[in-house]
C-alpha cells in the first residue's frame, strides 16, 4: 500500500507527456450519407478534451477518425487532415499501426481479450504489435498502477479476465491501452455501461493519467464532462444534416457562458 | 446447518408448482384404456377379418387422440384440450425420430457385441479363413489404418479449412461469395465422387497404386467443406469488439486474427475439427476406389493397399459365410463406438468457456462468505 505512491519502474515520464492532436476540415461519410462536416478541433496535451452531444452527431465517428479506426468500417470514408505533433496520420509518413499505438482507444464497452489472463491482457498490445519487452512483469505492473486497477489483481494476475466486473474490466482496458504508451487515448463513452461507483474510479483514473497522456473522452453524461474535462466541444447534428462543431473552448466556459444558444440549451438539460 | 440458532423460523415448505399431475395422468390413462377397448372391439369382434398389428396401433392412436380431447375438453374446455392433443402429437413425432437411431444403435451392439474379444483390437484377418470362427481374427489393421488414415485427412484439411474460414470471415475479399457459395455446395458433394476424383487423378493418370493416403486425399477433400463452414460459424460469433480493441493496440490484422480471433474461438473450432473428422469416418464409397482394404496389416499410410474399419465391414458382410457377417456387426459396433467418442469429444471442447473457468476456484466454500465481495470493490 505504501508503495503506490512511488512508481518504482515507470521509466523517465518525459517520453509519456502527451501528444497534440489537430483536426483540420474532418468530415466523414457511411456510404453515401454524411455524418460530420467540416471539424475543426484542437486537442492539446496535457488536457483532457471532452467531446458532448445528444446521440447521433457524429462524436463517436470524429473520435474514431482520430486513430484510423473509423475506416476500417466497410463503407466508411473522410475528407480533412488530422495531425499528431504536426504530422498527418492520413499522409503516407505513417503507417496505420504505427498512428494506433499512439493513439489507443477504450471502448463504450469493456472488451478485455476472454482467452487471455489478468497479466496477459494487459500485455496483449506488446504481443500484437511485435514488440519485445524486456521487463514485461514490470510494465504489466506499471500499466496497472497507472489504470488504477493494480491492488485489486495482483493476486490473481493469472486469472482469466472474464472473472472481473465490468469496472474492472474497463479498467483494465485502460492499462492494455496504456502498456503500448500511447501519447493520446481515446475514450468512448468508456463510463456508460458502468454503475456509479465504477464510473467514479474510471474519472479518477482520467484525472491522474492527465499529465502522462492526451485523453480525448466522449460522453453523454455532462455532469462527467464537467468533472474531468479542461476542455470541450459541443457537437450537434439537425435533422438529416451531418454533425457540425457548434462551439469549443475551456470547458469551464462552455458550461457556464456558452456563446451559441444552442449550447446553452444543451448544457442545461433543454434538450438532447 | 448444525449451528444454526434455534429461534431460526422454520424455511417455508417448498411449493409444488405443477398442480394435478395426477389427475392429468389419469386421464391420460383413461384416454389410452377407452381407445384400446373400442379399438379391440372393432378389430376382434366388429371385422370378419384379421388385420395386421400395425393397422391396430394405428387405430389405437387415432382413436386414443379422439378419446383424450373428449376426455380433456369435458373437464378443462377447448383450449386445454387442443393443448394436450398438440403435446402427445409433438412428443410422438420426437419419438419416431429418436426411434430409428436408437433401433440401429441397439442392433448394432446385440450382433456385434458377443463377438466383440479383447483380440478384435489386437489381431488381423491375415491368419484367418473363411472356417474360422467369428471369434477369432481381428480388425487391428483396419483400426489402426482407420486412424491413420484419419489423422492425415485432418492434417490436410483443418489447417486449409480454418484457413478459408478466416478468409471468409476476416479477410473479405472479392472471392468471398463465390468461396462460400463452393464450401456449401461441396457439402453436398457425394462421397463416391471424391473417390473417382482421387482415383482417377492420382491412381491412374500419376500412377500412385492404392494407399492409405489416396484414400487420407479423398477424405479431406469431403471433411474441408464441414470443417470451413463449422469454423466459418465459429468465428462469426467472436465479438467484434476484441478484433477493434486489438486493431486500436497498433495490431496489424494477422496478429488480430492468430492471437486474438482464433484463441477466442478455439473451443468452437475445436468442434469443428471433430465435426468434420465425423463426418468421414464412416466413408466406404471412396475407400474403396482409394485404399481398396486388405486382410493384412499396412501401417504404412502412404504406401500399398490398405484397410480401414467401414472397408472391413463391407468386405466382411458381403461374405457368404456368417462367422464373417458377425465379424462385420463387431466392426460396426467399433465404428459406431469411434464416432461416439468423436462426437463426446466435440462437446466436451465446445462447451462455453464459463464453465470451464469456474472450476479452478473451489476456494469461496471454505472463506468467510464476505470476503470476495470486499475484493470486488476496495474502498
Amino acid at each position: 500500500m505504501t508503495t503506490e505512491a512511488s512508481t518504482p519502474t515507470t521509466p523517465a515520464p518525459a517520453a509519456a507527456e502527451g501528444g497534440t492532436l489537430r483536426a483540420e476540415r474532418v468530415s466523414a461519410w457511411f456510404g453515401t450519407r454524411k455524418v460530420l462536416e467540416d471539424v475543426n478541433l484542437e486537442m492539446g496535451a496535457g488536457a483532457v478534451t471532452a467531446l458532448i452531444g445528444p446521440s447521433g452527431c457524429g462524436k463517436s465517428t470524429f473520435l474514431r477518425t482520430l486513430n484510423r479506426m473509423h475506416e476500417i468500417i466497410p463503407g466508411a470514408s473522410l475528407a480533412g487532415s488530422v495531425l499528431l505533433d504536426g504530422d498527418d496520420i492520413y499522409g503516407g509518413t505513417l503507417r496505420v499501426t504505427q498512428v494506433r499505438r499512439r493513439v489507443g482507444m477504450v471502448f463504450q464497452k469493456p472488451n478485455p481479450f476472454p482467452a487471455m489472463s489478468i497479466a496477459d491482457n494487459v500485455a496483449a498490445g506488446l504481443r500484437l504489435t511485435g514488440t519485445r519487452a524486456t521487463d514485461r512483469d514490470g510494465l504489466i505492473e506499471d500499466s496497472l498502477r497507472r489504470a488504477g486497477l493494480w491492488n485489486e489483481v495482483r493476486n490473481r494476475l493469472r486469472a482469466p479476465a472474464g472473472g472481473l466486473s465490468g469496472g474492472q474490466q474497463q479498467r483494465l482496458c485502460i492499462a492494455r491501452s496504456l502498456t503500448v504508451r500511447p501519447e493520446v487515448l481515446l475514450m468512448d463513452e468508456p463510463c456508460s455501461a458502468l454503475d456509479p461507483t465504477s464510473t467514479r474510479r474510471i474519472e479518477e483514473t482520467i484525472g491522474e493519467l492527465r499529465s502522462q497522456v492526451t485523453i480525448i473522452i466522449v460522453t453523454h453524461n455532462m455532469q462527467q464532462a464537467q468533472r474531468v474535462s479542461q476542455r470541450c466541444a459541443f457537437f450537434l447534428a439537425a435533422e438529416d444534416q451531418p454533425g457540425r462543431v457548434v462551439e469549443s473552448g475551456p470547458t469551464e466556459r462552455l458550461f457556464g457562458d456558452p456563446e451559441d444558444p444552442r449550447t446553452a440549451d444543451y448544457v442545461h438539460g433543454r434538450f438532447g | 446447518m448444525t449451528t444454526q440458532p434455534i429461534a431460526a423460523p422454520r424455511p417455508a415448505p417448498r411449493r409444488r408448482t405443477r398442480t394435478g399431475a395426477g389427475a392429468d395422468l389419469a386421464e391420460f390413462a383413461g384416454a389410452a384404456v377407452t381407445s384400446f377397448a373400442i379399438t379391440w372391439l372393432i378389430f376382434a369382434r366388429l371385422m370378419p377379418f384379421t388385420v395386421q398389428a400395425v393397422g391396430f396401433a394405428v387405430c389405437w392412436y387415432g382413436l386414443f387422440l379422439l378419446a383424450y380431447w373428449l376426455i380433456t375438453r369435458d373437464g378443462h374446455g377447448p383450449v386445454i384440450a387442443a393443448d394436450r392433443v398438440m403435446g402427445v402429437l409433438i412428443t410422438t413425432g420426437a419419438l419416431a425420430a429418436v426411434t430409428p437411431i436408437l433401433g440401429v444403435i441397439g442392433y448394432v451392439i446385440y450382433k456385434g457385441a458377443p463377438v466383440l474379444r479383447l483380440n478384435f483390437f489386437t489381431e488381423t484377418l491375415a491368419v484367418t479363413g473363411p472356417l474360422s470362427a467369428a471369434t477369432e481374427g481381428g480388425a487391428m489393421h483396419s483400426i489402426i489404418g482407420t486412424l491413420e488414415q484419419l489423422g492425415v485427412a485432418t492434417l490436410i484439411s483443418v489447417p486449409l479449412g480454418v484457413l478459408t474460414a478466416v478468409y471468409l470471415n476476416e479477410v473479405r475479399g472479392p472471392l468471398t461469395r463465390p468461396t462460400r457459395l463452393v464450401a456449401d455446395a461441396m457439402t453436398a458433394l457425394p462421397s463416391i465422387v471424391a473417390g473417382l476424383f482421387v482415383y482417377s487423378i492420382l491412381i491412374l493418370q500419376f500412377g500412385w497404386g492404392f494407399s492409405g493416403f489416396a484414400g487420407s486425399l479423398a477424405l479431406a477433400v469431403l471433411m474441408l467443406p464441414t470443417v470451413t463452414i463449422t469454423a466459418e460459424q465459429v468465428l462469426r460469433v467472436v465479438p467484434g469488439g476484441l478484433r477493434e480493441a486489438s486493431l486500436a493496440l497498433g495490431a496489424p490484422q494477422w496478429r488480430t486474427v492468430l492471437m486474438v480471433v482464433l484463441p477466442t474461438a478455439r473451443a468452437g473450432l475445436s468442434t469443428a475439427v471433430i465435426l468434420g473428422m465425423a463426418r468421414v469416418v464412416g466413408e466406404t464409397a471412396p475407400m474403396i476406389l482409394t485404399a481398396f482394404g486388405s486382410s493384412t496389416l499396412n501401417a504404412n499410410v502412404f504406401s500399398g493397399q490398405q484397410d480401414d474399419l467401414p472397408l472391413f465391414v463391407y468386405n466382411q458382410v458381403s461374405s457368404s459365410q456368417d462367422t464373417q457377417v458377425q465379424r462385420a456387426w463387431a466392426g460396426a459396433l467399433v465404428l459406431l463406438a469411434l464416432v461416439l467418442v468423436l462426437f463426446v469429444l466435440a462437446r466436451l471442447l465446445g462447451r462455453p468457456r464459463t464453465a470451464r473457468v469456474r472450476r479452478p476456484a473451489p476456494k469461496p466454500a471454505t472463506e468467510p462468505a464476505a470476503k470476495p465481495r470486499q475484493e470486488r470493490t476496495p474502498r
